[in-house]
């Protein structure tokens, strides 16, 4: 078993924080895990992304190569598009819908969906609408998440104590929110991936 | 036997901290800056066992580590490429020195440049100060190679430098860790009193020590392990995989098997008699580095007169930048999958300013200060307000080195540049500008100093500023006329009056400094946050 993924999103939207629930959740299912992320400069504001591999044979490379990426996930929908390049024609893009606006030229939001929907596997998803519905749109990211988990191969219990591990020093609450955003998303990928 | 998940600066320090370390001081600098944080946060540090502090900049660093070792126990001095520059001096002569309790240097280099203003490859300042260098494939590797580093460093008489690049710094794996960890050395001195005293005629003896030792590291290096001849049946190629390069290289083969013999080389200098086997036993060769060509410029030589040598030097792989699975796939001759092609749609999105960052207000401040003025009068230096070169601001002329606003102000105005203005934040200042503003004020140069004082080391996570609550101080015991020091509150209220304050010592034929003053908003964020959690608690 084999699952490369790339987190893809804006500094400080949280990609560190999914990432982190995923690598804990491989872990605690015996799987060899490898996680490159982007720190200093570009996490002012500039597009950050994740390399994550998770592998049930050891994994060399940190990076993924071109064209073998399993699983897009987008915080944001034009920073999903930034790594398309990278995606396994038959792997899937799945990204949040809400734009992050912080520059003058970002590109028409339908343009953006309109490149989403050329890619064959897709899901494109309002997170942070279902964020706010669950409790906060803090946890957008933890939306997008659950709504990429049916392809991770990794069984949904493991990311509920990986969440618990993460966020468990924050209080009960915090964990409460993030499981039932989690689960929302899951749920949100469920009726796109049945209506295909 | 406990595993865990760290990033490979993680696994430095925890190999560091479970080899017996007892002192490790750094300066933050991306991509190196984990390794600190880590030993800061670490029980051993908290319950002062071990002792783990950030330093005005990586020169002092260094050199308490060679304090540490003088006195006979374990320690080590992290950071990032360039910052192996500002500790250039102490560096090469503690090759010279020895050491007398093991002493480990570590060198991240940020081949790409993702957050820094070069891409040099420390491996060369290795060769230049006639030192092993080690430099891990992997995160379980980093963390095993402390302890051997150390053994080394105390077994050779002679210190150790660590290389590693952004990707393994910055990626996490599992890793193993010892069940039991080693006890710190006791202290003592050294038995040779004079061992640290460079005087000539000292330092001409231990040079010569230096060089006979030579052979014992050269020969360290065929049989430590971290160096591998790993044979295969196809002669027509060789390759020779230095540091993660080889991780890229395996990522290209189904199973893992390479059919070319391979020369992995994670320890230097490099491995003569593995590469002499290679050499011999193929038809031509292919040389992976993360970093500059290092051993193809060694390998070719001169004439270039021997088998063929693919590798950055005959354009095979880019000539700069980082290596990846994919790069390597086209040197290997490897059919690349179509994949799909790039969105048009997509824009560039450069790091900016946080909202709310008082180097805002600050710099629309200077900007309409300098207006009548026009453009070029700006020196800057290093941190997040290097983004100020940047749309909207375009405020600043300069980035050169920590330290260089000042200095390069000073030049600037002795030229003929006026106003001449420097921009420089507050623990930037503390690592470097302060004896460029000396300069400055012995000569009364005429220049307009910004301290940028948002109370942290912001670029690097918010790490401590040496220069919080005295940088006024500083100034004035440095020479600074008081009546030309302002601190200002950077807030749009106050715009028109900090303009004001700023165009007036323009006009002044002295140093004048400014200090905008406002917490980072960042830390700031973070501080209330914890404290809406403690309350939650409670």
């Amino acid at each position: 078993m084999k699952t490369d993924i790339i987190l893809g999103g804006v500094g400080g939207q949280g990609i560190l924080s999914i990432s982190a629930i995923i690598g804990t959740a491989a872990v605690e299912k015996g799987l060899y895990v490898k996680q490159a992320e982007v720190h200093g400069m570009s996490q002012r504001g500039g597009d950050v992304m994740s390399n994550l591999r998770l592998s049930s044979e050891i994994i060399y490379s940190d990076l993924i190569p071109k064209g073998q990426v399993d699983i897009i996930i987008g915080v944001e929908p034009m920073e999903a598009l930034r790594h398309k390049a990278m995606l396994n024609p038959e792997g899937w893009l799945v990204t949040n819908s809400t734009p992050f606006i912080n520059i003058t030229n970002y590109p028409e939001l339908e343009d953006v969906y309109a490149e989403v929907r050329k890619i064959k596997n897709h899901i494109l998803i309002d997170a942070d609408a279902i964020a706010k519905q669950v409790g906060s749109v803090r946890a957008s990211n933890v939306v997008m998440l659950g709504a990429a988990a049916p392809f991770l191969n990794i069984p949904e219990d493991a990311f509920f104590t990986a969440i618990q591990r993460i966020f468990g020093s924050k209080g009960e609450d915090v964990v409460q929110l993030n499981i039932d955003a989690f689960k929302a998303g899951f749920a949100e990928a469920q009726k796109v991936i049945e209506s295909k | 036997m406990q595993k865990l998940v760290l990033l490979g600066d993680e696994a430095i320090a925890q190999g560091a901290i479970d080899a017996g370390l007892t002192a490790i001081y750094a300066y933050p600098g991306t991509p190196s800056t984990e390794i600190t944080e880590y030993a800061i946060r670490s029980k051993e540090a908290r319950n002062g066992q071990i002792t783990a502090q950030w330093t005005a900049n990586e020169k002092t660093a260094l050199e308490a580590a060679i304090g540490v070792s003088y006195a006979g126990k374990r320690a080590m001095a992290c950071m990032k490429h360039v910052g192996l520059n500002v500790a250039a001096d102490p560096f090469m002569n503690s090759a010279i020195t020895g050491v007398n309790g093991g002493l480990v240097i570590v060198s991240a280099d940020d081949p790409s440049m993702h957050s820094s203003q070069n891409e040099q490859d420390s491996r060369f300042f290795g060769k230049f100060a006639q030192m092993p260098v080690l430099e891990p494939v992997n995160q379980q590797e980093a963390y095993d190679m402390m302890a051997y580093a150390f053994d080394l460093s105390e077994r050779l008489n002679i210190p150790v430098l660590m290389r590693i690049t952004t990707r393994l710094a910055h990626s996490r794996a599992g890793v193993q860790c010892v069940s039991e960890k080693r006890q710190q050395n006791s202290f003592g001195l050294p038995k040779d009193s004079r061992q640290f005293v460079l005087l000539p005629s000292i330092a001409r003896r231990n040079y010569k020590m230096l060089l006979n030792n030579w052979p014992l590291i050269e020969q360290e290096s065929e049989i430590s392990g971290f160096n591998e001849y790993i044979d295969g049946t196809d002669k027509s190629l060789g390759i020779i995989a230095t540091g993660i390069a080889f991780n890229y290289l395996m990522e290209n083969f189904e199973n893992r098997v390479i059919p070319f013999p391979v020369v992995r080389i994670s320890q230097y200098p490099e491995p003569t008699e593995m590469i002499r086997k290679l050499y011999d036993s193929v038809d031509k060769i292919l040389i992976l580095e993360e970093g500059y060509p290092m051993i193809e410029d060694r390998l070719k030589g001169t004439l270039n007169t021997g088998k063929t040598i693919h590798g950055r030097l005959d354009g095979t792989i880019s000539r700069d930048g980082e290596l990846n699975p994919t790069i390597i796939a086209k040197a290997l001759n490897k059919h690349i999958p179509e994949t799909l092609p790039p969105s048009d749609v997509v824009v560039s999105r450069p790091p900016a300013l946080c909202a709310g960052c008082p180097h805002i207000d600050s710099y629309n401040a200077l900007n309409e200060a300098l207006a009548e003025a026009g453009q070029g009068h700006v020196l800057a230096d290093i941190g997040c307000y290097t983004l100020g070169a940047l749309e909207p601001f375009m405020a600043v002329n300069s980035c050169v080195d920590m330290g260089a606003s000042i200095t390069m102000a000073k030049g600037a105005a002795d030229a003929g540049l006026h106003p001449a203005v420097a921009v420089i934040g507050d623990s930037t200042f503390t690592h470097s500008g302060m004896t460029g503003l000396l300069d400055a004020i012995i000569h009364q140069t005429p220049i307009t100093v910004v301290i940028l004082d948002n109370g942290t080391t912001g670029m690097t996570g918010g790490q401590p500023s040496e220069a919080t609550g005295r940088l006024e101080d500083i100034c004035l015991g440095l020479g600074v006329e008081k009546d030309h020091i302002h601190v200002l509150n950077p807030i749009k209220k106050y715009h028109d009056e900090n303009v004001a304050i700023i165009k007036k010592e323009f006009d002044y034929q002295g140093v004048s400094v400014i200090i905008p003053r406002r917490e980072c908003i960042v830390t700031l964020n973070a501080r209330l946050r914890h404290i809406k959690a403690q309350k939650a608690k409670s």
